[in-house]
């Protein structure tokens, strides 16, 4: 079977099928027509060679257990699974939190970037570079970076820089040299197109170890793979008897460029009981036109390096987004999530900034919690959900902690 | 048929002096709307093909210069379907010798990928209706720099039924055998991309980058390659040019001609001083 852009989705469970049988992505890194691999010729080296580097490293016990070393001893693996008591109460529901805010340096971002600093070990480079939105992803790798010992630059939109400022010098404290961005919009799409920049010019000594699930392939299974052990924790710990000893009803995440998200649905896809939804920006709401809502307004596209849905004018321009929160103010999504909106097995709702501001205010009181702005988007996704399924089970994916945001929510949550 | 042939024609009766064809490029609407017409036109009698850029949000693949002047032209309002509007005019006005274009050049679309799937509507159809307007404009080529041969066949088809060809490029980093067969499916010419970067950098720093030397590259691409090989990325002087010599058909000149039009000065008489 090959795919190209405009092939036909089939039957959705036979489509699910494929993608659980590990037949998507496919040869030409696609998931249905979703993905591939549209780089510039310099840069296919680097990436069919990242390809093989990663297949063979997942294929190796060594590298398993010393990245299962890492998860314990660095990152603070497995995180907790919490039910949530007072929100449980006010909502009606049991609510349980998967607590990806207390893996190291604050949010599910390491899983990720530990990963792939191991692989760049194994590709034989000396230097890393990364862009980042809210800064976490920019502090995990350079925090690998400087466990590992590689040289780190980090790209991050000016706008970014100037809201996300407790991050900006966590990782310059780490050794990353941060290059504020301000091309394009000066925000996360930006710093990936000036990382991509930066790629094409030493394609082969450097790694860009991307935070996202995004991007070429290999990147979008590359990230979901080291991000799918949020899934596998959370579902063995949601069974367990020390937690719900049941499988929720509906699985909440936010969804920027999709990573967290897709780490932790993969827990839970091919259980058909689970709901599963995905919480994207919505900014200032619909009708402004300012958000960052990409499932609810956007439309088939390619942008760095994947096709997938896209916020895009009739022209093919990628449109300015708007969101609180830098991790989610992104105009793509990736191409997973395009393939699972298509088949309808997960639901992508649009939060807004007030909305999700509202959630940080609430989990804070209830729980003794700061959560970040972007898993906010999920708890008020998955609060709106509770209050029409009174009794139900829902597990939130708390995949950062608020502390970045401080500069932010002083501004905004008074 | 051969695809574009009158292309790789127009490049090598143009080199065929030993010194390689020029194919300059310019940004679509850039300083202003209106200058597209006049900026071929003047360009033309120096021009073995000329590449129109189309402006892209996000050009991963070009150094401040080109970022620069393709923000410019979409703030101008420029669009994919108002440049084949334009070049469809000048084409046909040509053709009638209402508005003489002399010696008129091949014209070479520089796209990417997105505005090219993403303006004709959507699905399969949208690439037909895509390769019409090609057709229909006089476009000979399209060039799309994040379109890896990997991904090229769905629009190379559609294209090929309208007779609009589709150029592939090679980097220093690619592998011989993988230039090969890159070059064979290249329509018409096959970008060399000289240095392992973005366009706009200058070509002595590229060489010092690159572990081959730049005409040992262009060399053994040439002998692998079924169709004239055009060097491009950071070539902006006499010098540069004179340096290609026997190296390569054709040399392609973008960021240089952007920097002087940029400057209020005239592009024609920069790419005149090189040929
Ligand atoms: C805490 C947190 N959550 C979510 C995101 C969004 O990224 P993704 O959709 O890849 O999980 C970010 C990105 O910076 C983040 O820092």
């Amino acid at each position: 079977m090959t795919t190209a852009m405009h092939s036909e989705l089939g039957d959705p469970a036979l489509e699910l099928g494929r993608l659980l049988s590990g037949q998507y992505p496919d040869a030409r890194g696609r998931f249905g027509p979703f993905g591939g691999r549209y780089v510039p010729e310099t840069l296919w080296g680097a990436i069919t060679r990242l390809e093989s580097a990663a297949k063979l490293a997942l294929a190796d016990p060594a590298f398993a257990t010393e990245l299962a070393f890492h998860q314990r001893t660095w990152v603070g693996r497995p995180t907790p699974m919490m039910r949530a008591a007072n929100l449980s109460t006010a909502w009606g529901c049991n609510v349980w939190l998967k607590r990806e805010d207390l893996a190291h340096t604050g949010a599910h971002k390491i899983n990720n970037a530990l990963g792939q600093a191991m692989l760049a070990k194994r590709l034989g480079v000396t230097r890393i570079i990364a862009e980042t939105g809210a800064g976490q992803h920019g502090v995990a790798t350079a925090a690998a970076c400087a466990r590992m010992g590689f040289t780190c630059r980090v790209y991050m939109g000016a706008v970014d820089v100037e809201r996300q400022q407790p991050n900006v010098q966590r990782m310059k404290w780490f050794g990353a040299e941060v290059v504020p961005v301000t091309s394009g919009d000066a925000t996360l799409r930006a710093a990936i197109d000036e990382a991509m920049r930066d790629w094409v010019c030493d394609p082969m000594g450097t790694h860009y170890l991307l935070g996202s699930a995004v991007g070429p392939h290999p990147f979008p299974w590359l990230v979901r793979t080291f991000q799918s052990v949020i899934g596998t924790e959370s579902r063995e710990q949601m069974l367990s008897p020390a937690g719900a000893a049941r499988l929720p009803d509906a699985v909440f995440s936010c969804v920027g460029g999709g990573s967290n998200a897709i780490g932790m649905f993969h827990g839970f896809l091919a259980d058909p009981s689970v709901l599963i939804y995905g919480a994207e920006a919505g900014g200032r709401g619909d009708a402004t036109g300012q958000h960052a809502a990409t499932m609810a307004h956007g439309r088939p596209g390619v942008m760095h390096g994947s096709y997938s849905y896209l916020l895009q004018d009739d022209h093919g321009q990628v449109v300015k987004t708007s969101s609180i929160s830098a991790g989610l103010d992104y105009p793509g999504i990736g191409p997973e999530h395009a393939f699972l909106h298509a088949i309808g097995r997960v639901q992508y709702v649009p939060v807004t900034d007030q909305q999700a501001l509202d959630a940080v205010r609430e989990v804070c009181r209830s729980e003794g919690i700061l959560p970040a702005i972007e898993p906010s988007h999920a708890v008020a996704a998955a609060k709106a959900w509770a209050k029409a399924n009174p009794g139900a089970t829902v597990l939130i994916n708390l995949c950062g902690r608020g502390d970045k945001d401080m500069p932010i929510l002083m501004k905004n949550l008074v | 048929m051969t695809i574009a042939k009158h292309v790789s024609d127009s490049i090598l009766r143009r080199s065929a002096r030993g010194r390689p064809a020029l194919v300059p490029y310019i940004t679509a609407g850039f300083p202003k709307l209106e200058s597209l017409s006049a900026q071929l036109r003047a360009l033309a009698p120096h021009a073995a093909a000329i590449e129109i850029g189309v402006p892209f949000s996000d050009p991963m693949a070009d150094g401040v210069t080109i970022q620069g002047s393709s923000r410019k032209a979409l703030d101008n309002g420029v669009t994919l379907r108002w440049i084949l509007d334009q070049l469809g005019a000048m084409t046909a006005g040509n053709q009638q010798a209402t508005e003489h274009w002399p010696q008129q050049p091949p014209l070479v679309l520089m796209s990417y990928l997105n505005p090219v799937i993403s303006s004709f509507g959507a699905g399969r159809s949208s690439l037909r209706s895509l390769a019409q307007a090609c057709r229909g404009s006089g476009v000979s080529l399209l060039i799309i720099p994040d379109l890896p041969l990997e991904e090229s066949g769905e629009l190379r088809e559609q294209l090929h039924l309208q007779g609009v060809g589709l150029v592939q490029l090679v980097s220093p980093v690619t592998p011989q055998a993988r230039a090969r067969t890159i070059a064979h499916a290249s329509d018409g010419f096959l970008y060399a991309v000289t240095v392992t970067g973005v366009t706009g950098g200058s070509a002595p720093a590229a060489a010092a980058a690159t572990a081959v030397s730049p005409n040992r590259y262009l060399d053994s691409l040439r002998e692998l390659s079924p169709v004239p090989v055009c060097a491009g990325f950071g070539i902006r002087t006499r010098a540069h040019v004179d340096a290609l010599a026997g190296h390569c058909d054709g040399a392609i000149v973008g960021s240089a001609l952007i920097d002087a039009i940029d400057k209020g000065q005239d592009p024609a008489a920069l790419l005149a001083s090189m040929v």
